[in-house]
């Protein structure tokens, strides 16, 4: 029986220690007419050749595409080192720390992965992670609701330049509790937040100002001025930034003159694979004195009954277990295993290997900008500097050249034209580390072949 | 065998790194165009260390836990089953890793057919009606359902529904999940036999329940027996039943969620469908509705048509409850859950709960008749059940978290403590179906030795671990002296 380690014998002798003729015994305290007939929809069981000759199949009928889509989620070089030691039994099938002395392993590798991505993000504690960086924005911004005690309005300003699948995350899951996101505009030669647009709310009660950096354009924020704005009139900054980036970049601890409140992140460019789209796992920091307002699991180092240093749990009374609904959130079961993959990736990439791969991003991106702007009918859409992903705005619809750009092996971009309809027909490129001088020109050669065979049709 | 590792910045060397793993270097020229006062000033402080000394201080590390790999684990209300290889290695074939989240779906069809399976079986073994994969841990699947329950009533006008019935002994993440979807919680008592007490319910719903969130098996691990009763009062009062899968184990291919009545669940797939917990995750909390609530299931879903796959969005669901997650949840996971059903199909679904359910009588029975005080001793065990140490820590003072600690130097992962609230120094003990006969017996031989212990030497129990890489630690000391990030200077 698969994974099922009972002989016949066993049964026999376990059902006479219960007392009970047979299995289906057991289940008397289940009215009868509730039990269920044959499984009728599952189909019969594969053994593991089978399954694996399956899913190699449909692995394969998923081709593989050269990629050239960011959005969200970003390919990078990942150590063979990463997987193979994320993947050993001890981390891959133990449960959440709760027994800290059976859990040391784990709850030291929390600890430095705090310290990591507290030190990348220059604020003063992180937790031990959240689902995504799209649901770890939503998290923010609840906190920010508790934490700023001068602020009763709940009003968030969230620019659109943020990522809008995570403004649609952020949407539902604090509307329930009656926190009202406000639309930020950008502006359209720049694709950053207007200054101008923040004069409207000169006197107002805003909770917090969330501001993405690199934004969703790839753009460049004027983050110093924007924190200290909303600093200046008692509103929380909430910083969505990209960890890889920060290599480069100014951290969100150092924002403006007092930096950051909260700053978050979708955490899967360190080491974490593409995975049509999960799991990938969001960061979590902020100052020290908001830290009880932090949700999640967070660890501590302390001491044992015999003085020597150890890893544990610690301010668990923000949480579920302990406070119920009264807790900083719902959440429990996190995405610990990605934060391993992390901590990993981290201490081989180091601060040089993470400079490395941000700086070689940043000049692949450049390289296919120039490039693919070269193409008749394609331009760049925002003017300046962009990190490692751009918004060119073509001479026709999207969504039929990135199809002829997949015929030619090529995943192109990130359609913009259903979320930001006034840029046009607006395609978001990404390059990063991964890709070669002669990738970038087969896409440039792609791209012009596709683009010229539409214009001829 | 490692007994302690130093923190990894304390390796850390100057200069030193795994530098075959780094890209070329970039002129400085390529990074001219960024905005100077965007520009940090000084390199972050990772360690650097090389590709060795990493792989080592991590491994090592992975020596200090216990695991489903190393040791039984029998964890109440987690359901640490074997996660069998074959689910990760299938997950993580290349073509599956590399796929963009917005590669078209064209180039997806072969992963979008395991989602669109994977969707339809679970819809088969819970009996509902619509099945969405998108939640990411349990109580995000509860964060959904509660959602979804409550977008049902403003959609018929019914605004008043916000309060939320939750029995006593729920898990802490169904009154927290209810608070995150800005309802009310109710708390109900249940009887001495673990059952729902019905006159209490009746006494709460009304014109503002907008549902009652239920495990079944309840955590007290036995089954509710008076269900049907309490969807009936429930349904009556205008509200909806919300089904926790955190116990699916016990009932699976026995009883359907749905055939109970109740129309919306989650699924943990981390704990029936074994998934791999992680270290505290990934989970995957997939959500079932019944007919009620198609329209409101959160995107995206995968929907089949004469073209393909593909994802269904806002376009296809206008009334959903929205998106929880930047992509499409944890997609990795899932090909796992798919790939366990696959290898189980539907013979082996149904020996789950099953075998679930014989280990844990089993294992019951053998505590019983060794000494030991079954909290329900009148009830069948679901997938788990509950020993109370109150007559131990009241005549020898040695408490539920003492046999759980001098467990760990048996090399048994200690069970569930103090966990449901309301059965005094109680262990939730569940075995799952993947263990033996032998091992059951071995861990009856480990408890009886150590109640022996704690009769004859109680000072060895109250003081244990003894044999771990350290001894209890200081939670107070933890919780006031706040050391989280390591700090060149200062060990404690």
């Amino acid at each position: 029986m698969a994974f099922i380690p009972h002989t016949s014998a066993d049964v026999a002798a376990m059902l006479a220690a219960i007392g009970a003729n047979s299995i289906e015994e057991l289940f008397d305290e289940i009215p009868q007419e509730l039990r269920t007939r044959a499984l009728e929809g599952i189909p019969e069981a594969l053994n593991e050749m089978q399954v694996g000759r399956l899913m190699s199949e449909r692995a394969r009928a998923d081709g593989a595409l050269m990629n050239f889509i960011g959005a969200g989620a970003y390919e990078h070089h990942i150590p063979a080192a990463v997987w193979a030691i994320t993947t050993r039994g001890e981390f891959y099938s133990a449960y959440t720390p709760y027994q800290a002395e059976a859990s040391q392993g784990t709850l030291q590798l929390i600890y430095e992965f705090q310290t990591m991505i507290a030190r990348l993000t220059g604020m003063e504690v992180a937790n031990a992670s959240m689902y995504d960086g799209a649901s770890a924005t939503a998290e923010a911004a609840l906190m920010a609701v508790r934490a700023n005690r001068k602020s009763s309005s709940a009003r968030i300003l969230v620019p659109t330049t943020l990522h809008p699948h995570y403004r649609r995350v952020a949407t539902a899951t604090t509307h329930n509790q009656g926190l009202k996101l406000e639309e930020l505009p950008y502006a359209a030669a720049e694709g950053t937040v207007a200054p101008a647009a923040l004069a409207r709310y000169e006197g107002e009660d805003i909770t917090a100002l969330v501001i993405q950096q690199p934004n969703f354009f790839g753009r460049f924020e004027d983050v110093d001025a924007l924190t200290d704005w909303a600093h200046a009139r008692g509103t929380l900054v909430i910083a969505v930034v990209n960890p890889t980036s920060l290599a480069l970049l100014k951290p969100p601890g150092e924002w403006g003159a007092r930096g950051a409140d909260i700053a978050v992140g979708e955490g899967q460019p360190l080491g974490v694979p593409l995975s049509s789209g999960g799991p990938y796992f969001g960061f979590m920091t902020t100052r020290m004195e908001l830290v009880r307002q932090m949700p999640g699991r967070i660890v501590g180092r302390t001491l044992d009954v015999a003085g020597k240093s150890g890893f544990t749990l610690t301010l668990q009374a923000r949480e579920q277990h302990i406070r119920r609904a009264k807790a900083t959130s719902n959440i429990c079961t996190n995405q610990g295993l990605l934060m391993t993959a992390a901590t990993i990736y981290l201490a081989l990439m180091g601060p040089q290997g993470l400079q490395r791969t941000a700086a070689a991003a940043h000049a692949r991106a450049r390289e296919l900008v120039a490039g693919l702007t070269r193409v008749p009918g394609v331009r760049q859409a925002f003017a300046g500097a962009h990190f490692h992903e751009a918004v060119l705005q073509l001479d026709r619809p999207v969504a039929g050249v990135l199809k002829g750009l997949a015929a030619r092996g090529i995943a192109g971009g990130f359609d913009l034209s259903a979320y930001y309809p006034q840029l046009g027909h607006a395609l978001l490129v990404c390059a990063t580390e991964t890709k070669t001088s002669a990738d970038l020109e087969r896409y440039r050669v792609a791209l012009s072949e596709v683009m010229q065979a539409a214009r001829a049709a | 065998m490692a007994v302690s590792e130093k923190v990894i910045y304390e390796y850390s060397t100057p200069g030193r790194g795994a530098s075959d793993q780094w890209p070329a270097a970039v002129p400085e020229a390529a990074l001219a165009d960024l905005p100077a006062p965007l520009r940090r000033r000084a390199a972050p402080q990772l360690p650097e260390v090389g590709e060795l000394e990493a792989v080592r201080h991590f491994t090592r590390l992975s020596q200090l836990n216990f695991s489903i790999d190393t040791h039984f684990y029998p964890l109440g209300s987690c359901t640490m089953k074997y996660n069998p290889k074959a689910c990760n290695q299938y997950a993580m074939l290349p073509e599956f890793l590399a796929r963009h989240p917005f590669a078209p779906e064209s180039h997806g069809q072969g992963f979008l057919a395991c989602m669109y399976e994977l969707q339809e079986m679970l819809r088969e073994v819970t009996g509902m009606q619509g099945v969405a994969l998108s939640p990411m841990a349990g109580a995000h699947g509860e964060f959904a359902g509660v959602a979804m329950i409550r977008a049902y009533h403003r959609a018929r006008g019914d605004l008043r529904r916000n309060e939320i019935i939750v029995p006593e002994a729920a898990h802490g993440t169904n009154p927290a999940s209810a608070t995150m979807c800005g309802c009310v919680v109710r708390e109900i008592p249940v009887d001495a036999h673990g059952d729902v007490e019905l006159e209490a319910l009746r006494a709460v719903v009304g014109p503002a329940t907008a549902g009652i969130m239920l495990t079944n098996p309840s955590t007290l691990g036995v089954f509710e027996r008076r269900i049907e009763a309490v969807a009936r009062i429930v349904h009556e009062a205008g509200g909806l039943l919300y089904y926790d899968g955190a116990n699916l184990n016990a009932i699976l291919g026995k009883v359907r969620p749905g055939d109970m009545g109740f129309d919306v669940i989650h699924m943990n797939l981390h704990k029936t469908f074994s998934t791999p917990h992680g270290g505290g995750g990934p989970g995957a909390g997939a959500v079932g509705v019944g007919a009620r609530l198609l329209p409101f299931m959160p995107i995206p879903v995968v929907g089949k048509e004469a073209e393909g796959y593909r994802w269904l969005t806002e376009a296809d669901l206008p009334q959903s409850i929205g998106r929880l997650s930047a992509f499409m949840g944890n997609a990795g996971v899932l090909l796992r859950a798919y790939i366990y059903m696959r290898l189980l199909g539907r013979e082996g679904m149904q020996r789950v709960g099953e075998y679930a359910t014989l280990n844990a009588n089993y294992l019951m029975k053998r505590l019983q008749a060794a000494g030991f005080d079954a909290a329900y001793p009148g009830r069948r065990a679901s997938h788990e059940f509950i020993i109370t140490l109150r007559r131990q820590a009241r005549e020898l003072n040695v408490t539920a978290m003492d046999f759980a600690k001098r467990l760990l130097d048996y090399g048994f992962h200690a069970p569930t403590t103090y966990f449901p609230l309301l059965v005094p120094e109680c262990l939730l003990i569940e075995p799952t179906e993947t263990e033996s006969r032998e091992v059951l017996d071995a861990f009856v031989t480990a408890l009886s030795q150590i109640q022996k212990e704690a009769e004859q030497e109680p000072g060895r129990v109250t003081s244990a671990p003894h044999t771990m890489p350290v001894r209890r630690l200081d939670d107070v000391r933890a919780a006031r002296q706040l050391d989280l990030t390591w700090k060149p200077t200062a060990p404690p």
